[in-house]
């Protein structure tokens, strides 16, 4: 059976930051943006995938059917995916999966998230519940903690330094000033880094992804009816998933996560190029240190190589190997739920050459988007295409 | 779900009780019904031991944002450590400070509060690690 290739028609994100509006009400914003983009009305949608992590922080579960609802949608399938940090994308996944096997022709992916309404130390909690509970968060090992327990042992194995991974904020936040979605448009030094508070040592608070509200959508079809929607539809030469051990004290190497290194081999073979094909890479960077060990694992650097390649200014816009011209999770922000989706938006902007000012990666044909839920548990890999 | 029966099974789970297979050796933490390497082959062989708690540190660093579930005092040292046993478990550092910290360094168990439940109000048990002190 001939498979369907499946391509992106349209994409929306709104802007990062704190909203009013609940997680449902963002839902509900992007994806009526996306259908207007697209020129579709609800009711032709074939399926609806909603990603959300913190839904119960609204007391509301089950958000598929209130979104459908109210894009006009109500009898069209929905369901809810949450796989903390990765949820977006996996749900962009299985809209991918539904149109290549012919289940859905028009697939609507909407990511959304809403925290700024509960204090730090909850959403601190909420977020531990992505961890092996019993074994992490149960114990005090928070998110930033963990993170920060991979950087202390990759700055003893490799040597990599404070500044090292002040330079991937540096860069992430100069990014993030040209971004009208980012919730950060704020110029940074190194020295502002190193003398921001401490979240968990050796990470500060510059180090880290901020907490933000969000939500970002894309209509998912067909090649065919896509080019229909638009004369720039993007392609999806692969999408992959795959896992670590969840708990990072079970994992004999705590430098690296396996599951990048594992979905990363099998995108670039699915979509048969190589890393040096590929112009832009947006990559989970929660934590400074991410971003560096998202290099290394997706092989742009040698393990503990990848801090080299930011200090010579490498891994900007202009550079050989552009990395998070959106301005990352650090500066864009972290809307958890939506995160995903927001990588996959930055990639469609910079494919169609529409990314405002020096962000804007010249001439970009190929984009990686690498999203991590909690440690690595969950990994997924997307190269997307030109399709005009 | 019955909260304090629930408390109770993970404060079981906060000793250092994990199982050895006794086909191939290997010990494992927390307990497992299976070993990982002989899977179905180590049906019935699986005997729970007790962790000697003398290890080594594999990483650590010191956290100020808690989470909201446990009453913990920040900021506060964390780490990853090596058991002698062979597996490794993620636990409080007590008893030192930041400067005293070093990666490879040997710690020992000891049993503390963990902190209260906030919701349940259930003091909890579990192990933390320390500089050793016993001979
Ligand atoms: C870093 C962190 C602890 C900061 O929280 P906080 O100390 O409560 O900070 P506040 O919300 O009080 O914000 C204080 C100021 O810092 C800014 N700020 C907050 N987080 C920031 C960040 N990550 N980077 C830069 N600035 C940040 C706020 O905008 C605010 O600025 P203002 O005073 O000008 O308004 C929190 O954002 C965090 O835990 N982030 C990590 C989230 C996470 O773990 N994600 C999962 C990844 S796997
Ligand atoms: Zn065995």
């Amino acid at each position: 059976m001939p498979a369907t290739d499946p391509a992106i028609a349209e994409v929306s994100c709104l802007r990062y930051g704190e909203h009013e509006e609940t997680a449902r009400e963002l839902a509900v914003d992007a994806s009526l943006d996306v259908l207007e983009e697209a020129g579709l009305e609800g009711d032709e949608l074939d399926s609806l995938f909603v990603a959300n992590a913190f839904g119960m922080a609204d007391k509301q579960g089950h958000v598929g059917p209130l979104i459908s609802t109210a894009i006009g949608a109500p009898n069209v399938p929905s369901s809810t995916t949450e796989a903390a940090c990765a949820s977006a994308s996996v749900a962009f996944r299985h809209a991918i999966a539904h149109v290549r096997a012919g289940m859905a022709e028009t697939a609507l992916v909407v990511g959304t998230e809403k925290v700024s309404h509960i204090d730090t130390m909850t959403a601190t909690s909420y977020f531990c519940y992505g961890s092996d509970y019993f074994l992490e968060g149960g114990v005090g090992a928070t998110f930033p903690g963990l993170y920060a327990a991979i950087a202390r042992a990759h700055m003893d194995e490799f040597g990599t330094s404070e500044e090292d991974m002040a330079r991937v904020a540096v860069k992430n936040h100069a990014n993030g000033i040209h971004n009208p979605t980012a919730h950060f448009q704020k110029e940074i030094e190194i020295g502002d880094v190193l003398d921001s508070y401490e979240v968990a040592a050796p990470l500060k608070l510059y180090d880290a992804c901020p907490f933000s509200d969000g939500a970002a959508a894309a209509i998912v079809t067909t090649e065919e009816k896509a080019r229909a929607m638009t004369d720039t539809p993007v392609t999806v030469e692969a999408s992959t998933q795959r896992g670590t051990i969840a708990a990072l004290s079970e994992r004999e190497d705590v430098t690296e996560i396996e599951g990048t290194q594992l979905a990363g081999q099998a995108a670039f073979e699915q979509a048969g190029v190589s890393a040096d094909e590929v112009d832009l890479f947006e990559v989970h960077d929660c934590f400074t240190i991410a971003e560096l060990v998202a290099m290394e694992d997706l092989g742009l650097a040698e393990p503990g190589k990848a801090a080299a390649m930011v200090r010579e200014g490498q891994t900007k816009p202009d550079g050989d190997v552009p990395v998070n011209a959106s301005g990352g999770l650090k500066s864009k922000g972290h809307p958890v739920g939506a995160t995903g989706m927001g990588q996959i938006y930055e990639a469609v902007e910079q494919l169609r050459g529409e990314a405002e000012g020096p962000r804007q990666v010249d001439g970009a044909e190929r984009v990686l988007t690498h999203n991590v839920g909690a440690t690595g548990g969950t990994v997924t890999v997307n190269i997307l295409g030109r399709g005009d | 779900m019955q909260v304090p029966r629930y408390w109770r099974e993970q404060s079981e789970r906060y000793k250092l009780v994990g199982s050895k297979c006794n086909n191939c050796g290997l010990r494992v933490f927390p307990r497992r019904s299976l070993c990982p390497d002989c899977r179905h082959e180590s049906q019935g062989q699986m005997e729970e031991v007790r962790f000697e708690g003398t290890g080594e540190l594999v990483t650590w660093t010191r956290v100020h944002e808690a989470l909201s579930d446990r009453e913990l005092e920040t900021p506060y040292l964390m780490g990853i450590v090596e058991l002698d046993e062979g597996p490794r478990v993620t636990a409080q550092i007590v008893d030192l400070d930041p400067e005293e910290v070093e990666i490879g360094m040997e710690l020992e168990s000891r049993f503390r509060k963990l902190g209260e439940a906030s919701e349940s109000g259930v003091v909890h048990y579990g192990y933390k690690f320390g500089p050793v002190v016993s001979d």
